[in-house]
C-alpha cells in the first residue's frame, strides 16, 4: 500500500509542469466555490451587522391596545419600569417616553425673531435613562438627570428640528421657551437619536415634571437598548420584568431573529454561486480525465515493464487511480488556498470580516480528491486493459 | 546423453502452440518441446517473423499458449489465473530488454528497486539489494544518476541488475545487444558468461549469431518450431 502511494507520487511527480497545468482546472473550479461561497457568506454577515447596529437592539415595550375603545390601553406601565429592566443581564439602557397633551398651547422662544412667534411643537416626557437608550447624541448643553426628574425642575431638551424651528442653538446664556404661558429652561440640545425620530422634533421635559404640570399619570412606552444578541432573550424576560403579575397586557416590538435574516440573504446568493462552481468543477474534472488518458498512452511501455515485473491488472490500475486522485486533491487544495485568499482579499479592500465555514475549508480538498477518483476511473481501467505484449514490443 | 538425473529443470514445454485468431489464422508457434535446466545458458536464435517473440512471451509468462503444457520450476502455468501468474513472473523471471524499458524520472538505484515492488519485499531491504546488484554489473558509481545521463551499454547493466535483484530462476533476454554498439555489446555478453558461471539460467533470444554463438546450447526457431 505504501509503495503503491510511493509509486503514484513517483509518477504525478514525474511531470511538474503536466501537474500544473492539470490541477489547473480543479483549481479554478474550488477557487471559484470557495470564493463564492465565502463571499457570499462575508456578505451576508455584514447585512446582518449593519441590521446589528441600526435595529438589532432596540425593544420598545407599551401596554397592549384594548380591543375596541379608541387610545385607552389595557393597562399602565408603572414609573420604575427602566429600573426593573435595568435588573436584567443583556440590557444596556433604558428609558420611559411619553407624549403629552398641551392641548392648544404654543411652545415660544421667548428671546426669539419677532418676540418669539408661537409654535406648534409636540412635547415629550422621558425618564433619565432614555437619553442613554435611544443612542443620543447631544448636540450642546445636557441631558437632564434623575435629580431633576425627582424634584421636577422646570427644564426641557430640545430636538435637533424643535431647537432649529425654535431659533434656538445654544443653551450656555440658559435660554428660556414658554410651553403656554409657563416657561422652562433649555439645558440641552439633541444631534441625533436612533430608533425613536419623533424625539428631534419635540420638546422634551422629565417625567416628574410633567407628573406636575400635565398630570401624566404612566408612561407610554419603554426604550430599551440590549446588548448585541440579546435582544431576543430581553424581549421575551421584559413584560415579566415590568409587569410580573399579567405580562401578556403589555405589547413588545423586538427585531426579527438574525438567523433568519442571514439565510434569507445566503440561500439567494449560493445557488447562483454554487452553480458556477459546479460548472467549473466539471470543466477540471474533464481535464484531469483527458490528461490522465494521454498520460497513460504516452506510458504503456512503463505499464508493460510494471506488468512484466510482477505487477497484477488491478497494481496498474491502482497507480493510475491513485495519481489522479493526488492530482484532484493537489487541485482542490490549491484552489481552496485561491478561493479564501480571495475571500480575505475583498474583504479586506471593503474593510469587512471576513466569514469562511471551517467545513468549507477542509471539505473542499476532499472534493478535489473525489472529481479526481472520478476522472481517473476511465483511464485506469484503460490502463490496465492493456497487454504487457504489446507495451514491450515498441523500441 | 548424460543419464546423471538433473535436478528439475527450469523450464519445460511439452507441446506447446500459439494460434493467433484470424483471419487469417497465425500459427505463431507450433509443437514446441523445450527444456531448460537449472544453469544452463541456452540461446534461442532465429529471423524475424521466425516466432521467437511469441515463444520469448509464453516463456515469460506475457502470454498464454493456446495448448500443450509449460511448467516453470515445476509449476503447472496453464492452470493459473491471472494475478497469480503475475506473481510468478515478478518472483521466478528477470526480462531484459532491447530498448532497456528503464524509468527516465528515477535514480539508477529507484530503478532496479522497482523490481521488487510488486513481490512484496520491503523498501529498505529493496535499497539494500539493489545496491548489491549495481554493484554487481560494475555500476556502483551510477546509482543516484538519471537513466537518461547513462551510455546505452551502462543502461542495459542497470536493467541487468534489475532483473537479478529478484532473484529469479530465469533471466529472459530479448535482443539484448540489439541497440548497442560492438564493445558495449562485448560487455554485455561478458556479464552473461559471468552469471552463467555463478549458475544463474540464462535464455537470450536473437537473430544475431555472434550473440547465439557465446550460449552453452543453441535453438534455431524458423516458422514457429524449434530446430536442434
Amino acid at each position: 500500500m505504501r509503495d503503491l502511494l510511493d509509486e503514484a507520487l513517483a509518477g504525478v511527480a514525474a511531470r511538474p509542469t503536466r501537474l500544473i497545468l492539470t490541477t489547473l482546472g480543479t483549481v479554478l473550479g474550488i477557487a471559484a466555490l470557495v470564493g463564492t461561497v465565502g463571499l457570499g457568506q462575508t456578505a451576508a454577515g455584514q447585512i446582518t451587522q449593519r441590521f446589528d447596529l441600526a435595529a438589532a437592539t432596540r425593544i420598545v415595550v407599551q401596554p397592549e391596545d384594548k380591543g375596541g375603545q379608541e387610545g385607552e390601553a389595557a393597562t399602565q406601565l408603572p414609573w420604575d419600569a427602566p429600573e426593573r429592566i435595568q435588573r436584567l443581564n443583556g440590557v444596556d439602557a433604558a428609558g420611559t417616553v411619553s407624549n403629552l397633551d398641551i392641548g392648544d398651547d404654543l411652545v415660544r422662544n421667548v428671546a426669539g425673531v419677532n418676540g418669539g412667534e408661537g409654535k406648534a411643537l409636540q412635547v415629550m416626557a422621558a425618564s433619565a435613562g432614555l437619553f442613554d437608550a435611544v443612542r443620543g447624541v447631544l448636540g450642546t448643553g445636557r441631558f437632564f438627570d434623575a435629580g431633576h426628574d425627582q424634584r421636577g425642575d422646570k427644564v426641557v431638551v430640545l430636538g435637533k428640528h424643535a431647537a432649529e424651528r425654535l431659533g434656538i442653538n445654544r443653551v450656555d446664556a440658559q435660554p428660556a421657551v414658554f410651553i403656554g404661558d409657563e416657561p422652562y429652561t433649555v439645558i440641552g440640545i439633541l444631534e441625533s437619536v436612533t430608533g425613536r425620530a419623533e424625539l428631534n422634533d419635540a420638546v422634551i421635559m422629565p417625567n416628574g415634571t410633567a407628573k406636575t404640570a400635565y398630570d401624566l399619570e404612566s408612561p407610554d412606552a419603554v426604550e430599551i437598548r440590549t446588548q448585541v444578541g440579546a435582544a431576543q432573550l430581553i424581549a421575551g424576560q421584559a413584560p415579566i420584568a415590568i409587569q410580573p403579575n399579567d405580562p401578556s397586557t403589555l405589547k413588545v416590538d423586538a427585531p426579527p431573529k438574525q438567523g433568519a435574516v442571514r439565510k434569507g440573504v445566503e440561500s439567494d446568493l449560493n445557488a447562483l454561486f454554487l452553480l458556477l462552481g459546479a460548472v467549473a468543477l466539471l470543466v477540471g474534472g474533464l481535464g484531469i480525465a483527458n490528461v490522465t488518458l494521454l498520460s497513460v498512452l504516452e506510458r504503456i511501455s512503463e505499464i508493460g515493464l510494471r506488468r512484466a515485473l510482477g505487477a497484477a491488472r488491478r497494481h496498474v490500475a491502482i497507480q493510475f487511480l491513485v495519481e489522479s486522485v493526488i492530482v484532484g486533491f493537489l487541485g482542490g487544495l490549491l484552489g481552496t488556498a485561491v478561493g479564501v485568499l480571495l475571500t480575505v482579499g475583498v474583504s479586506w479592500v471593503r474593510d469587512w470580516t471576513p466569514i469562511l465555514d471551517n467545513r468549507l475549508a477542509f471539505g473542499s480538498p476532499l472534493l478535489g480528491a473525489f472529481i479526481g477518483l472520478v476522472a481517473g476511473t476511465y483511464p485506469a481501467w484503460k490502463a490496465s486493459a492493456i497487454q504487457p505484449i504489446t507495451a514491450l514490443r515498441g523500441t | 546423453m548424460t543419464a546423471v538425473a538433473l535436478p528439475a529443470p527450469v523450464v519445460e514445454m511439452i507441446g506447446v502452440r500459439r494460434f493467433f485468431p484470424g483471419p487469417p489464422e497465425v500459427q505463431a508457434i507450433r509443437d514446441v518441446d523445450l527444456i531448460i535446466g537449472q544453469g544452463e545458458y541456452l540461446s534461442i536464435v532465429g529471423p524475424s517473423g521466425s516466432g521467437k517473440s511469441t515463444l520469448l512471451h509464453l516463456l515469460g509468462l506475457l502470454d498464454n499458449p493456446t495448448g500443450g503444457v509449460y511448467r516453470l520450476d515445476g509449476v503447472d502455468t496453464m492452470s493459473l489465473r491471472e494475478r497469480r501468474r503475475a506473481v510468478l513472473r515478478g518472483e521466478r523471471i528477470g526480462f531484459v530488454f532491447q530498448s532497456f524499458h528503464l524509468l527516465d524520472h528515477r535514480t539508477v538505484l529507484e530503478n532496479v528497486a522497482l523490481s521488487m515492488v510488486y513481490v512484496g519485499v520491503p523498501r529498505r531491504v529493496r535499497l539494500a539489494r539493489a545496491r548489491v546488484a549495481l554493484e554487481r554489473v560494475g555500476l556502483a558509481h551510477r546509482m543516484e544518476f538519471a537513466p537518461t545521463t547513462l551510455s546505452g551499454g551502462e543502461r542495459q547493466r542497470v536493467a541487468i541488475a534489475r532483473a537479478l535483484v529478484a532473484e529469479p530462476s530465469l533471466l529472459l533476454a530479448d535482443e539484448p545487444t540489439g541497440n548497442l554498439d560492438s564493445a558495449n555489446a562485448e560487455a554485455i555478453l561478458a556479464v552473461f558468461d559471468e552469471l552463467h558461471h555463478e549458475g544463474m539460467t540464462l535464455a537470450v533470444i536473437t537473430h544475431d549469431d555472434h550473440v547465439s554463438r557465446r550460449a552453452q546450447r543453441q535453438v534455431r526457431i524458423v516458422d514457429g518450431t524449434l530446430q536442434w
